[in-house]
């Protein structure tokens, strides 16, 4: 990574800290400690699933707000203060500015991510009181949660360097229900026919697919994730984020800051 | 050449590229998928816990689930799959998000009940789905007669067919055929001519594509059995009045004072095999039959998807 | 070789939400500044100075024209790292301190680590922010963060600085300390690019002026041969406690302050005027040339543009 891409990547994480961005984590350690007492004593068979489906919903919401709430400001917010104006009168490229803000994003993201990992992980000892082997399928659902937040930041991104910050909002917030929804339009469209089914099979192609991203359930059962999908989910979030990434980079090349 | 210029040509080739590689990828996925596991699982199969989780939409998300639990049924058949374990927590979480979704209990009367691979062989769920549909909405005859046509069809319980056609008859504006459905039931004779009135109710009255769709076939289905029966008594008083098999369905026709050679719904002449059986020419045509099939022949479902 | 070549950068802004009309931000515009250069670049608010610099700096996009800064093209990447640009009223990052801004700017603009160090704590001596270098901006007053912003324009030693209203949001005191720096630069025969309404400034630190109105330029040339195009005046005093009628016939304003006559009046009226005085037996008490103000030509430049507004679009 160019050194001007990485300076950039650590103001744009240093920014997030600054605005108490992990304060979220105080919110999400009550949470699941809340959850994992009050279970423990309630129920006695499935306290392990409650821990382990609330807390890895929790770690997915929680990221896919704060990557939403950080990422529509990324570069609306820079022009909208002027503070761009004296970042490109130096040697930095636009697309340097656009990839940087995206890899300072993902690593709070990635940094939130793992401390809300370590919180999972804990509360499930606390009901538990001991690892078995199948616990390791947690590290999967955290990976697929973090590729989609990687594909959730290229979006926020996208959104922000054309529009306002509310509207990239509703935009990012819009695609994240649509792409929940991917797999039921996608069969949708396989049973339209004509013009219906060539428009519904594109925008199903075009908007992300995170049906795939979402094992928790499985995982909580203990299911086995197979290896294909971990595969084909981690090229597509690569592929998909690097599409929205580049589509960021060329509006925001012809950008006028005025 | 300039660094915009540059950078444009790069992130456009970057972009057409990755969108290319990122619906390829999903593409593949999709393939991989075995199809048992395409959709089978419902992360949340509890009505009452998915009405509190839609905040208050739930019209909307009954909307969605009613869409989900059509795309499920329709894509399913469509491939030929062997089971629907779906279908009903679909209908049940549709109904529970809005119980006044009628349509919803008619898909349920038409494709829960009957045995795969025409529907998901859950006819007792069928007629939880009605109580559950006539207890909301007391004053829609048509739940009573889905409910008596699940009875009929596929429990030949003709006691509660009755009893639902009966009590159907008596909500006001309920269509006239209710009570004729109701005496029926209580002759429960001519098999046929009660199947094929309960499926012309069903086509008249419906509203929605598949159902009425599935009623032709089952209609057209009535009908090649019904001939088929007939034809194979005329092979049999053939054979006790000259002491052999007719050897042409023209011998037959003639024997029994047909004009021409018998044809199914579709056109097609009925076949006589040598050893005096009356066939279908094309029984892939006629889903639903039970009559005039080759031996070992097995219906591969393939209703057409309107 | 010129420090900065415009080469008739044009700008059109689409205004409006739904029927979008153009709106001429900057005509074309052909202006050179030579290296080593002190250059004004002068307008009232809104005349397309601002708009001038952003295109400069590539903040915006042009409609077309081109520039050469340093004889490269204005649009390399190479030449960013030769020049600093001071933005109209700056802001920037609130949770940094001083001191980690111009680090982080320090390192966008590629330099070493030792050089970054040692340059820092330069320029904070020399914009006097040297003992609030590790307070957070957010809580800098408007005056403070202006000089954030020239210490960030100069950090890398630039060989062309931009700088838009730098007096802007100043103190007297802060006012003058741009001056001295601006001053110094040019001693380092580093060039020299700001943006100014306010004239006094431009007249005593530019080399070369140039006048931009409604986006168009005006004019440009040395203060001394601007203001000399305009015709010289002188004030006469003399003492008396009204004004006599004669003189008035003349049509001369005077003022009467005490027992002192004062009038100001063209240089070519100066004899004649003089000889009534003379008549009038009034006792002369002096005779001053009047230096004709940048702002007087300004003025005028202005009320012509005004006028012949309608021929210049």
């Amino acid at each position: 990574m160019n050194s001007r891409i990485s300076h950039i990547a650590s103001n744009t994480f240093r920014e997030a800290v600054r605005d108490r961005v992990l304060y979220n984590l105080i919110a999400f350690a009550l949470l699941l400690s809340g959850a994992a007492i009050l279970v423990g004593k309630i129920s006695i068979a499935i306290e392990k699933l409650v821990v382990i489906n609330l807390g890895l919903t929790a770690v997915s919401l929680f990221g896919v707000v704060i990557a939403i709430f950080i990422g529509i400001g990324l570069v609306s917010k820079e022009i909208e203060k002027r503070t761009l104006y004296t970042v490109l009168s130096r040697p930095v490229r636009r697309w340097e500015f656009i990839v940087g803000k995206f890899f300072g994003l993902a690593g709070t993201l990635a940094v939130n991510t793992f401390f809300m990992a370590l919180g999972v992980f804990l509360a499930l000892f606390y009901v538990s009181h001991t690892f078995v082997r199948a616990d390791a399928l947690i590290f999967v659902a955290l990976y697929f949660i973090i590729l989609e937040f990687l594909i959730i930041c290229a979006l926020a991104l996208l959104f922000s360097s054309f529009s306002s910050p509310l509207l990239s909002a509703v935009f990012a917030f819009s695609l994240f229900v649509v792409g929940s929804f991917a797999e039921d339009l996608r069969n949708f469209a396989a049973m339209t026919h004509g013009i219906t089914r060539w428009l519904a099979t594109g925008t199903a192609y075009l908007v992300p697919n995170f049906s795939a991203f979402n094992v928790i359930t499985s995982i909580a059962h203990e299911q086995p994730v197979a290896g294909q999908l971990i595969f084909h989910n981690t090229l597509y979030a690569f592929f998909y984020a690097l599409m929205a990434l580049s589509g960021a980079v060329l509006i925001f090349e012809y950008r006028d800051l005025k | 050449m300039n660094s915009r210029r540059r950078t444009t040509i790069i992130a456009s080739l970057v972009l057409v590229l990755s969108l290319a590689a990122s619906s390829f990828v999903l593409h593949r996925a999709d393939q991989l998928r075995p199809p048992g596991t395409l959709d089978e699982v419902l992360f949340l199969s509890s009505p009452t816990v998915i009405k509190r989780a839609s905040l208050g939409y739930d019209g909307l998300v009954a909307c969605i689930y009613w869409t989900r639990a059509v795309q499920y049924f329709g894509f399913r058949h469509h491939n030929y799959a062997p089971s629907y374990n779906l279908l009903a927590p679909l209908l049940e979480i549709t109904t529970h998000l809005d119980p006044h979704l009628i349509v919803a209990y008619e898909f349920g009367s038409s494709f829960l009940a009957p045995q795969p691979p025409a529907g998901a062989g859950e006819p007792d769920r069928a007629v939880a789905l009605m109580q559950y549909g006539i207890q909301n909405n007391p004053d829609n005859w048509r739940l009573y007669y889905d409910l008596g046509f699940v009875y009929y069809m596929e429990l030949r319980d003709y006691k509660n067919a009755e009893e639902a056609f009966e009590r159907g008859s008596h909500v006001p504006h309920a269509h006239p055929f209710m009570k004729i459905f109701a005496a029926q039931m209580a002759q429960h004779a001519g098999e046929y001519r009660t199947a094929r009135m309960l499926w012309s109710a069903t086509y008249e009255t419906t509203q929605d594509k598949q159902i009425r769709q599935n009623a032709v076939e089952h209609l057209r289905a009535l009908r090649a059995d019904e001939d088929v029966k007939h034809l194979q008594e005329a092979v049999t008083r053939f054979g006790e009045r000259t002491g052999h098999l007719p050897t042409s369905m023209a011998e037959l026709a003639e024997a029994e004072g047909i004009n021409g050679i018998p044809v199914d719904p579709d056109g097609q002449p009925y076949l006589l095999t040598p050893d005096g059986r009356i066939e279908l020419r094309s029984p892939e045509n006629f889903p639903f039959a039970t009559r005039g099939l080759p031996p070992g022949f097995r219906p591969k479902y393939n209703a057409p998807i309107p | 070789m010129p420090a900065i070549e415009i080469l008739g950068l044009e700008k059109t802004y689409s205004v409006g939400f739904w029927r979008k009309r153009p709106k001429r931000a900057l005509y074309p515009l052909q202006l050179t500044v030579e290296e080593g250069e002190v250059f004004g670049f002068l307008g009232p608010n809104g005349a397309g100075k601002t708009t001038t610099l952003k295109l400069l700096m590539g903040l915006v996009f042009p409609t077309a024209g081109s520039a050469r800064i340093l004889g490269q093209e204005w649009t390399d990447p190479a030449v960013k790292a030769q020049i600093g640009f001071l933005p109209e009223q700056p802001y920037f990052y609130d949770y940094l301190t001083a001191h980690e801004l111009l680090n982080y700017y320090g390192q966008l603009s590629g330099m070493p680590a030792k050089d970054r160090n040692r340059r820092v704590e330069e320029v904070f001596h020399q914009v006097g922010l040297h003992d609030v270098r590790g307070i957070q901006l957010r809580k800098f007053s408007k005056g403070m963060l202006q000089r954030v912003g020239i210490a960030q324009a100069i950090l890398h030693d630039p060989k062309i600085v931009f700088f838009d209203e730098p007096m802007s949001g100043l103190d007297p005191m802060g006012r003058r300390e741009v001056r001295d720096l601006m001053e110094e630069l040019k001693q380092k025969g580093k060039t020299v690019f700001f943006s100014t309404h306010i004239l006094s400034d431009a007249e005593t630190l530019c080399d070369r002026v140039a006048i931009i109105h409604k986006g168009l330029l005006r004019s440009v040339g040395a203060v001394e041969e601007l203001t000399s195009s305009v015709q010289g005046k002188v004030e006469v005093i003399w003492q008396g406690t009204e004004i006599p009628a004669s003189i008035k016939v003349l049509g001369v304003e005077c003022h009467l302050s005490g027992e002192h006559v004062r009038a100001i009046i063209a240089e070519n009226q100066q004899d004649v005027f003089i000889d009534v005085l003379r008549r009038e037996r009034q006792r002369l008490v002096s005779i001053t040339p009047v230096r004709t103000s940048l702002e007087s030509y300004f003025v005028e430049k202005l009320r012509h543009a005004e006028t012949t507004a309608g021929s210049a679009v």
